[in-house]
């Protein structure tokens, strides 16, 4: 990137970040830029605590014996699943880069209900606060999956609290996907049709779908499980009657689905980075859209691949495969039409293009991976192994993740109004793929050759596949750490950033100040042109 | 076992069909990598920025290359779903003439009944060239059985009989794991399954014998739980004779038919109310629920299957056929 | 946070910053209401679900309990609902209409109403208390054979009854506040949008429970 970085002459303009100093212009703020960064902050915190736990998974698995104690190592699984998935993934993209960008790109002073906004980040606070003090309290060790009836019935750790507090944040996700559905559907500014939604906003819309619909599955399903371990009526216990597996299907019906909560939004940040760095229109635009929406729907149909190996019946898990190998259709085609876009185009490897880059190779990976779990027999071999672990790995974090610190590094500008280091994000890319790539891919192998999940301790011959994947794994960590680093350190000290550094399309960029104001626009906005129009100059500014 | 080998060891008919299968998907699925990765680095160097000015002409796309994209990827997904699926099939309804043995769960160990009488724990030994069927239950939570080397697993659900078959084929030991976490002792809750050539296995059978089998067993409980006096001497008909029942279609007294399996034997041993033999009252048999466990349970279930005509026990594939039916998919079922 | 960053725009009464006009701003809740009212269907779809699949397994054990329900006060309770319903349509035109005084009217006639509703229930919870028929240690039934599957009903009438009951109680919460602020004045013709949401969220209360009176209440009484 050669930009030179013009002085600007309104140098102390107003923006959303000045506008207003003090923790009251925070906390009761209801900007959706100020929630966005409320939620950026809360996020880190539950991403470094998971990913704390993560460090002592890996650190006890560097010996077949395990370091600690086996209820030691148990809790430290169970909580990192339940911290990563319901206090990092789900939230992330969404409530982070979604919030703050998806009023701008669509021409809207806010999101339709800002202080629904606002009550959905407590409530995620407060969901994290219940499930962060069942972890000091002494954890919880029923696996992120709470099955019954070992939850219900046989586990003595804080099942309760733990439950309460993902059904509290529940609510939170609902409502960031309500607010989303009504943003889009009734706030767009004149001109933007349905045909003209950045790429990034469709698969929002695709995500909050199946947040409305999913999440209130799961939220009741719990409801029912703490239940249950107080009155001990047997709902999910078989001893009395009830059927754990019905547990089950509630327990997928919602996570199955969140899996793409999870990883729709990252395709969405995808979606923009590469016609940006490629200057080039998207190729198949209808084709990514209407493969987000495809994916929310088909991935409600898909959630029996979960138990092929748990007494379901053949002919019910034979549809379930088929449709699972249906669902990879829409993915397959948005990586195509990535690919498709780059062809012919100007392409440059700023940072995020890096993370975009990485994005298709991991995705790639983590989807072929999904096909091989969906063939059945494969599967009755594979469920419950590390290949499992490592192909969701290679979905959540080598996809999702990715996506999100591409996209973190993609709007940084917009958001702070700075720019970052460039040499230092481009060597903290590559130590994250390195570190990735070394952490997960033994775990197909380990996978293969057969150890189980959730071990504490296993057999001496998968040692050496385990012992690269925790030194991956400390790599992996110090690619985390150094964005956070040098982004803190950019924030107050990097030097300003233009109106539009890559020179990308969309109002974001075009039409909304960098950083932008209270109420994003100076004059309401109007769109002429469908998205991304590369072809024709953008104002570099 | 080398600790870098790729693939398990291979030790049963199964085994060698599944690493078949894997081996084209992974294939398949490292060309498809290898396409969409060259594409993107051929891209990425040959379209590289050249100059700030570049404005590349749009390219809004290709009706027959997302047709192309989307029916190629499918049809040959289609083809890892059909042969994953006959292979799954095969796998999950075993043969005639197994050789039945009996699995119980419970943390964290497994206890393992052979219909000789002999009983182990965390061990289980079989002989090669002949399907075995395992019959398992949980006593607690759910676990899985898995032996990586038959590449074959199963979840142990309470309440209900799972079933699992293989036919091992390369003497040796290989690891049996619990795959679906159970609690504290879930890492350590494994074995060692032995396979031996079937002589070694006759010898090994002679030496571990106990206190009578399994049936003998189930007898010695059926006498003791007193079952004995109405369901075989009785014939005032207070209750069924259990003569010839197992694998016949049973009718009950709410007009619904179910067949006489191992689900549905240890449903009316525990929960003797529930699906009631047409012509006779409830309440009359004690229930039994809390009072015998698991590996009695398999005992008694072996017992009961001796009562019947030994043409007539290839009873029903699917252990967990015992729900009720109407009459006619009860038929179907009972075909399999 | 300044109100004056708002630019150029002029807005009318009651038209929040963020909405160009007040048919936006009307057509946006509704729009979410809607939706919020679809993720009710969902949450209550998960019990319903549930009651499926358990009704399907234990069909002799669900219809006995269904004859240790009290049909007469579930029936009158589903009466009281029906024109709870009816008052509540009557108060939202009343509020399209701009008449304080008939909506205030209505709206505590369906805010008693709820009441009612609601004290019924509590009689019928403490019948069951008294019967032991609260799931848990205390459960007791007098058909022995079904006792494992009749304390599963009674675990899913609690929680599915207990769900709609809290959505009762939210919504004579709700009613209180429209009551205090109709009577401040707050509603117009042109602006009672908070009457129009409630009124959405009452009839869809109303309508679980119809749902719920025949699943749980006559199962056992068409033989």
């Amino acid at each position: 990137m050669t930009t030179t970085f013009e002085p600007r002459s309104i140098e102390e303009r107003a923006n959303y970040l000045n506008v207003d100093y003090g923790w009251k212009s925070w906390l009761f703020t209801t900007d959706h830029k100020r929630i966005a960064l409320l939620y950026l902050f809360s996020i880190t915190a539950f991403f470094l605590i998971g990913g704390a736990f993560a460090v002592g998974m890996r650190l006890n698995l560097v010996t077949p014996g395990g370091l600690f104690e086996a209820d030691t190592y148990n809790k430290l699984f169970t909580m990192h699943g339940i911290i990563m998935v319901f206090f990092f993934l789900v939230p992330s993209i969404p409530a982070v880069l979604g919030n703050f960008l998806i009023p701008i790109m669509i021409g809207a002073r806010d999101l339709a209900f800002p202080r629904i906004n606002l009550l959905s980040w407590y409530i995620y606070v407060t969901g994290g606060l219940f499930t962060i003090t069942a972890a000091f309290e002494g954890g919880v060790d029923t696996g992120w999956t709470f099955y019954a009836p070992f939850s219900t019935t046989y586990s003595n750790t804080h099942v309760i609290l733990t439950a309460m507090g993902v059904f509290v944040a529940g609510f939170s996700s609902i409502l960031t996907g309500l607010n989303f559905i009504i943003t889009i559907h009734k706030m767009r500014a004149p001109g933007m049709t349905w045909g003209r939604l950045p790429l990034f906003v469709w698969s929002h819309y695709a995500t909050s779908i199946i947040q409305v619909l999913g999440t209130p599955v799961i939220a009741i399903t719990l409801v029912l499980l703490a239940l249950e371990r107080v009155l001990r009526a047997g709902i999910f216990d078989p001893a009395l009657g009830g059927d754990p597996i019905l547990f089950q299907h509630l327990f997928w019906f919602y996570s199955h689905p969140a899996v793409y909560i999870m990883i729709l939004p990252g395709m969405g940040v995808i979606s923009e980075l590469i016609p940006c760095f490629s200057r080039k229109a998207i190729f198949g635009y209808n084709f990514v859209a209407f493969s987000s929406v495809a994916i929310a729907v088909i991935g409600f149909l898909v959630w029996g691949h979960h138990l092929f190996v748990a007494g379901q019946s053949m002919y019910a898990s034979t549809v379930f495969s088929l449709l699972s190998f249906l669902v990879a259709v829409p993915s397959a085609i948005k990586v195509f039409n990535w690919t498709a876009t780059m062809y012919r185009g100007s392409i440059s490897f700023e940072t995020p293009m890096l993370y975009a880059f990485g994005f298709i190779g991991l995705f790639t990976i983590g989807g072929l991976t999904g096909l091989v779990l969906a063939t059945m027999a494969l599967d009755v071999h594979l469920t419950d192994t590390y290949f499992v672990i490592a192909h969701f790995h290679y979905v959540m974090v080598g996809g999702m993740v990715m996506a999100y610190l591409g996209g973190i590094h993609f709007w940084f500008p917009k958001i702070s109004g700075r720019m970052y280091p460039e040499g230092w994000a481009k060597f903290a890319a590559l130590v994250v793929f390195v570190g990735f790539n070394l952490t997960f891919f033994p775990q197909f192998l380990l996978g293969y050759l057969g150890m189980p999940r959730r071990y504490h301790a296993y057999a001496p011959e998968f040692q050496v596949l385990n012992v690269m994947s925790s030194a991956g794994a400390s790599i992996l960590g110090v690619g985390y750490l150094i964005p956070m680093i040098y982004l803190f350190w950019a924030w107050r000290h990097g030097p300003k950033a233009p109106q539009n550094p890559w020179g990308a399309k969309g109002l974001e960029w075009e039409q909304s100040p960098t950083p932008p104001p209270t109420f994003n626009f100076n004059t309401p906005p109007v769109v002429t042109e469908e998205a991304y129009n590369y072809a024709e100059e953008a104002p570099l500014g | 076992m080398s600790g870098l080998s790729l693939f398990p060891p291979n030790a049963s008919t199964t085994a060698g069909e599944v690493d078949a299968l894997y081996s084209f998907v992974i294939t398949v699925s490292v060309i498809m990598t290898i396409l969409i990765f060259s594409c993107v680095f051929l891209f990425a160097i040959r379209y590289r920025r050249r100059s700030g000015n570049e404005r590349p002409k749009a390219i809004h796309g290709s009706l027959v290359l997302e047709i192309a994209w989307s029916v190629i990827p499918f049809a040959i997904m289609l083809v890892f779903f059909a042969w994953g699926t006959k292979l799954y099939y095969k796998n999950y309804v075993p043969p005639e003439n197994t050789l039945d043995l009996y699995v119980t769960g419970k943390q964290w160990m497994w206890k393992v009944q052979y219909p000789g009488g002999q009983r182990e724990i965390n061990e289980l030994h079989v002989p090669t060239g002949r399907p075995v069927k395992l019959t398992l239950a949980s006593e607690d939570v759910i676990h899985s059985f898995y032996v990586p080397a038959f590449r074959i697993k199963h979840d142990v659900v309470p309440g209900q009989y799972e079933t699992l078959w293989f036919q091992a084929t390369t003497p040796g030991r290989y690891h049996i794991f619990c795959a679906e976490y159970c609690g504290t002792g879930h890492a350590t809750m494994g074995g060692w399954v032995t396979v031996l050539d079937p002589v070694a296995y006759e010898a090994w059978l002679s030496g571990g014998a106990s206190g009578g089998s399994m049936q003998e067993q189930g007898e010695k409980l059926f006498q003791q739980y007193g079952c004995v006096t109405c369901h075989v001497l009785d014939q005032k008909g207070r209750c069924p004779s259990l003569r010839n029942v197992f694998g016949h279609a049973v009718a009950l007294d709410d007009g619904r038919t179910v067949i006489a399996d191992e689900a549905y034997v240890r449903e009316s041993i525990l929960n003797p109310n529930e699906k009631v033999v047409a012509g006779y009252k409830r309440d009359i048999m004690p229930v039994f629920q809390g009072q015998i466990g698991e590996e009695g349970l398999l005992q008694l279930i072996v017992y009961i299957k001796s009562l019947s005509n030994p043409a007539s026990t290839g009873a029903v594939g699917k252990a967990v056929s015992g729900k009720a039916v109407s009459g006619k998919s009860a038929t179907k079922g009972s075909t399999k | 946070m300044a109100e004056t960053d708002a630019g150029p725009l002029v807005h009318a009464a009651g038209v929040r910053h963020h909405f160009d006009t007040a048919e936006q701003q009307f057509e946006s809740a509704t729009l979410g209401m809607w939706v919020f009212l679809l993720t009710e269907i969902m949450f209550f779809g998960g019990m319903f679900g549930s009651y499926t699949v358990y009704r399907n397994m234990y069909p002799d054990a669900f219809a006995s309990t269904s004859h240790f329900m009290n049909v007469t006060l579930g029936g009158i309770n589903t009466a009281v609902l029906i024109c709870s319903s009816f008052t509540m349509a009557l108060a939202v035109r009343a509020g399209q209409l701009g008449s304080k005084k008939t909506l205030i009217l209505f709206l505590i006639l369906t805010l008693v109403l709820g009441c009612v509703f609601l004290s019924i229930k509590y009689v019928e919870y403490h019948e069951k208390w008294v019967d032991h028929h609260v799931p848990g240690p205390e459960f007791r039934y007098a058909d022995s054979r079904y006792f494992h599957h009749a304390q599963i009903l009674f675990f899913l009438y609690f929680a599915m009854t207990g769900m709609h009951a809290l959505h009762m109680i939210v919504g004579v919460g709700l009613l209180t506040t429209l009551i205090v602020m109709a009577a401040r004045n707050r509603f117009s013709a042109t602006w009672y949008t908070p009457v129009e949401m409630i009124g959405l969220y009452w009839h869809f209360v109303d309508v679980v429970w119809i749902f719920l009176f025949p699943l749980l209440y006559l199962i056992g009484h068409t033989a």
